[in-house]
């Protein structure tokens, strides 16, 4: 397959000018309007030049816009450990409902469907979990992390352990936001180091944990893609220390259906909806991060709660009866929990099933058809290949000029210049070696070809260094530049 | 490749460099460790005043690649700050062991000298 991405610029003033791309819409067929405005001189202008362009015209516009950019409509997104998971477009249909347009502030008795919606989810994902109590409020996994950890720090603080239990122990492969929430609540975090089977090594836990322990954060499968099989072992030790074990959920779009925390012996867990359950990841717009707990600890959750009443004819909001109180605004962002919800019931138990079996074949398909090195296995729903000599930086940038786009790259640390990959369940085999072509392509060329990439997209190859020197973190300093 | 260690000084294993003068010390990091990280675009430093502690981390450097923390090879009271390094981290890049200084202290205990490695040990080290 031959790519080329679109390129598309135009000719200021007659003099064609390559580095200018699609002009901004305010630039185009501008007319001048005046304004007539009853408002004081000093804060109304005389006249504005605004856009003057047919439907087509605009539709052009946004077109060109997105050839010049590459998203999951152009081609595969293995991005591992951000689980870049299709999310099908009926699920923005579901969302785009004027029923599902309501006021947070309406009455109980006049929003019955959405709280049977809300009920029926937090069933949905305690039962996926394995738990027994879920809220629905935190806004994105890391502020689900951040609520799991207040509830643990409000159970050790009931039984009178809160200030003798002052560290949270994180293994050194988890993802950045685990070290940053503990740390946010006032924990310090004891870094655990991987074993050399990029798996947690038992002894350094039982070293680790002691009655200073309030938590032992973990992904399963973990960064690595691997399945931390001593899970029950690691249980036991948590919680003969007296501390409470938390399971990330960024990696439980490989378990669906398969396996649940609960019965591992996890007390608290947050969802990434976006991971596993087809939301836009939050990027900067309103995400979901829900939170499960077993019995003991859904005294401590967020209020409120959604519970059925009268033998589940009628729903109320309720107040956990210990909570740590709000960690957002209402039940949540509500069209993000639509969305999980559609989709959970669009596929349901058997679907949840095969999608999170598939994740999987593919990750271990496409595995066994790329030359890169892969040190650990075997491996889940994602694999961290290594590029060896090449820098996975470059490889990456290179990959791009297949039409593909490359996995995340130099992370985990654990493994040398890595290649971090996951296909998701979505993609089929022809998608899947048209990704390995790429990845054999690259993998055969040399330094320099690398390090020119990429020759064949719009934006060529970006000058990070000076993006990150030069911070310009708003469109004032353009306007100051010129 | 082979990387400059100049044998005026003192290393950590984490590659933090000493080097003393008159019972003040600089710190920095080395030519191997500025390597590694490749374009430095950000150096979080202590002030002046701030008390470091031999072994324990005085700082943050980030790169286009990694953040990292700097650990202080000895214990002092920081006198000076390479303000420099705010406009210009590139200068860590670019000369590790000169202008690309991090602080300057006043040693609590010259002592502590003894337990850092010889730039022949830690050009041994990263051979």
């Amino acid at each position: 397959m031959n790519y080329d991405q679109a390129r598309w610029t135009h000719d200021a003033n007659g003099e064609s000018t390559a580095d200018q791309y699609e002009p901004l819409l305010s630039e185009k067929n501008t007319e001048e309007v005046a304004v007539d405005s009853p408002l004081p001189d000093d804060l109304t202008r005389d006249s504005l030049e605004l856009p003057d362009l047919s439907e087509p015209e605009l539709a052009r516009h946004y077109t060109r816009l997105s050839q010049m950019n590459y998203g999951i409509d152009s081609g595969p997104y293995p991005l591992g450990s951000c689980t870049m998971k299709y999310n099908p477009k009926f699920t923005e249909d579901v969302a785009a409902l004027a029923d599902a347009a309501v006021h947070p502030d309406r009455s109980d008795r006049s929003v019955q469907g959405t709280l049977a919606l809300l009920d029926g989810l937090q069933d949905y994902l305690a039962r996926i979990g394995g738990m027994d109590a879920v809220s629905l409020q935190p806004p994105a996994g890391a502020a689900g992390e951040y609520t799991g950890i207040l509830v643990a720090k409000a159970f050790h603080e009931q039984n009178g352990e809160g200030e003798q239990r002052d560290e949270i122990i994180v293994p050194d492969s988890a993802h950045g936001t685990n070290f940053a929430s503990a740390a946010l609540a006032g924990y310090d975090v004891v870094e655990l180091p991987s074993g050399d089977d990029g798996r947690v090594d038992l002894e350094a836990l039982e070293a680790a944990a002691s009655d200073r322990t309030a938590l032992f954060m973990l992904t399963n499968p973990n960064t690595l893609g691997l399945f931390e099989r001593d899970i029950g072992e690691i249980a036991g030790i948590v919680h003969d220390a007296g501390g409470l074990l938390y399971y990330d959920g960024a990696n439980l779009n490989a378990l669906l259906g398969q396996a649940r925390p609960g019965d591992m012996g996890f007390d608290i867990m947050h969802y990434n909806v976006h991971k596993t359950f087809a939301t836009p990841h939050g990027g900067g717009g309103p995400g979901a991060g829900p939170v499960g707990v077993t019995e003991r600890l859904a005294e401590f959750l967020p209020a409120p709660r959604v519970r059925e009443r009268d033998g589940g004819k009628e729903f109320e909001l309720f107040d956990p009866e210990n909570t740590v109180g709000k960690v957002h605004g209402f039940e949540g962002n509500w069209l993000v929990l639509v969305k999980t919800y559609a989709y959970i019931a669009r596929l349901g138990d058997e679907g949840l099933r095969d999608a999170s079996a598939k994740a999987v074949l593919n990750a271990n398909y496409l595995a066994s058809q790329i030359d890169y090195d892969i040190p650990f296995g075997p491996f889940h729903h994602e694999f961290v290949a290594s590029a060896g000599d090449q820098d996975a930086a470059d490889v990456a940038k290179r990959m791009l000029d297949y039409g593909v786009h490359p996995p995340t790259t130099k992370w985990p640390e654990i493994v040398p210049e890595a290649l971090m990959t996951e296909p998701t369940e979505i993609e089929g085999k022809e998608t899947l070696d048209q990704l390995a072509d790429a990845f054999n392509s690259v993998a055969s060329e040399d330094d320099e070809t690398l390090e020119s990439a990429p020759n064949r997209t719009t934006a060529r190859r970006i000058d990070q260094t000076s993006a990150a020197r030069n911070l310009r973190l708003s469109w004032h300093a353009l306007e100051e530049e010129e | 490749m082979s990387f400059d260690v100049p044998d005026d000084r003192k290393y950590l294993e984490s590659h933090e460099w000493v080097a003393v003068t008159d019972g003040t010390a600089k710190l920095g990091i080395t030519d191997f460790a500025q390597d590694e990280l490749g374009d430095v675009v950000f150096v979080e430093l202590p002030g002046e005043g701030d008390d470091l502690t031999a072994g324990e981390e005085f700082g943050v450097v980030e790169s286009i690649k990694a953040v990292s923390d700097l650990y202080s090879p000895v214990s002092g009271t920081v006198v000076g700050v390479n303000d420099a390094l705010a406009d210009q981290p590139e200068l860590v890049n670019e000369d590790p062991f000169g202008d690309g200084w991090m602080v300057e202290l006043e040693l609590d205990d010259e002592g502590e000298l003894d337990d850092l490695l010889s730039a022949d040990e830690y050009g041994d080290q990263i051979a």
